[in-house]
């Protein structure tokens, strides 16, 4: 596949760039008279817990739906996670590597 | 809340050079998840066949792990700059919910806080939202984000070299975006006061799923947020006594659940 052009990539980026500030500044400015409101605080209490699930399930199905042939590894792989997770003391360094590590080794040996 | 293993006890007051440490602890913990899903981005970068400087190009310009990972696929197909703009707007919507409970109220005006918007990442998110604010200061977020993007930069660079060097490509290393929320929410659904959140999360995710799978992850988004509004409603018609005692006075609100729901960054 040729290269595309250098234009291209600048304008793509240039365009990319603009709209991903513009979602995380405006929202800020657009709550910034609410922010004494209760619906606001228990929203920005409540959120976290639940934005962190919904971005698992989220990216979970865009990889099923990538490799639609590989959903014994992305299972596998994300069973050796949590548990490594879970009981080497939630250190997120080790259950990160040890649950990527899985995968790939899965996904080029097998 | 178990203090980070080298990170002090900063508080908004400690010296300036101690928060800008603090910050660094807070960032190794993600750190972790965000270099080597930088080398992914490298590596993708070049067997895709485009130019090396793209991977850094896209971590200034783009400053989003997930849709940088995204844009590299597009990119690759010359899709037309109408389908990256909607795209790039469907997967980023997602950061207009961060306003609600990223304290930026903590970083200084200015550059500072331009910069803490700008590079309001996923990660950066979880990271301090999930803090006590006023245990925060300026420097430490501010650092903290410095530090993410530097490892986000540095592993693009990291990561086009190896594939520049390699004679066959290595798939998985997508894996880490993946593995890093998992572990994000484990730690966040350590207390019994996120699990309504969490459930109600699921519910909203599922249901997108199956009436719009095209658009799953807005919608999911829109549909917590509005699930989130009907139980506010639903709990302050029952009285602020129930299950609300502890958000009764508003100032202790926000450092309370942030402590009862367990910090990411300590991990």
């Amino acid at each position: 596949m040729p290269e595309p052009p250098v234009w291209y990539l600048l304008a793509a980026i240039a365009i990319s760039g603009a709209i991903t500030v513009a979602l995380r500044a405006l929202p800020f400015a657009a709550l910034k008279p609410l922010r004494k409101s209760k619906l606001v605080q228990q929203l920005g209490l409540w959120m976290p817990a639940g934005l962190l699930l919904i971005l698992v399930v989220s990216v979970l199905r865009d990889e099923i739906i990538a490799r639609p042939g590989d959903i014994w590894a992305i299972a596998a792989s994300s069973a050796v996670t949590v548990v490594v997770h879970l009981t080497c003391r939630r250190r997120a360094l080790l259950s990160i590597a040890a649950g990527t590590a899985c995968y790939v080794l899965l996904l080029n040996l097998f | 809340m178990r203090p980070h293993s080298a990170s002090p006890l900063a508080t908004a007051e400690s010296p300036r050079k101690e928060q800008v440490r603090a910050g660094l602890v807070d960032s190794l913990g993600v750190g972790i998840g965000i270099f080597p899903l930088g080398i992914a981005l490298g590596m993708l970068v070049v067997q895709a066949g485009l130019p090396w400087w793209l991977a850094p190009a896209l971590s200034v310009g783009v400053f989003a792990g997930s849709v940088e990972l995204l844009l590299v696929s597009l990119l690759a197909s010359a899709a037309p700059l109408l389908t990256i703009a909607v795209t790039v707007f469907a997967l980023n919507f997602r950061h207009v919910f961060y306003a609600f409970s990223f304290p930026l109220s903590r970083v200084r005006h200015g550059l500072p806080r331009a910069y803490s918007v700008y590079a309001l990442i996923d990660e950066a998110y979880a990271t301090y939202a999930l803090l006590p604010p006023e245990r925060l200061a300026s420097a430490r977020i501010v650092t903290g984000q410095l530090a993410m993007q530097a490892y986000w930069v540095g592993g693009g660079l990291v990561g086009a070299a190896i594939a520049s060097a390699l004679p066959e490509p290595i798939e998985g290393f997508e894996f880490a975006l993946y593995a890093l929320f998992i572990v994000m929410t484990l730690d966040a659904a350590r207390s019994r006061r996120a699990i309504p959140s969490i459930v109600l999360a699921g519910l909203a995710m599922t249901v997108a799923i199956l009436l719009t799978p095209d658009s799953a992850l807005l919608v999911g988004l829109a549909l917590f947020t509005a699930l989130l509004v009907v139980r506010h409603l639903v709990t302050r018609r029952s009285g602020s006594s129930g299950s609300t005692g502890s958000t009764g006075s508003t100032g202790s609100t926000e450092s309370d659940a942030a402590g009862a729901e367990g910090t990411v960054s300590d991990a």
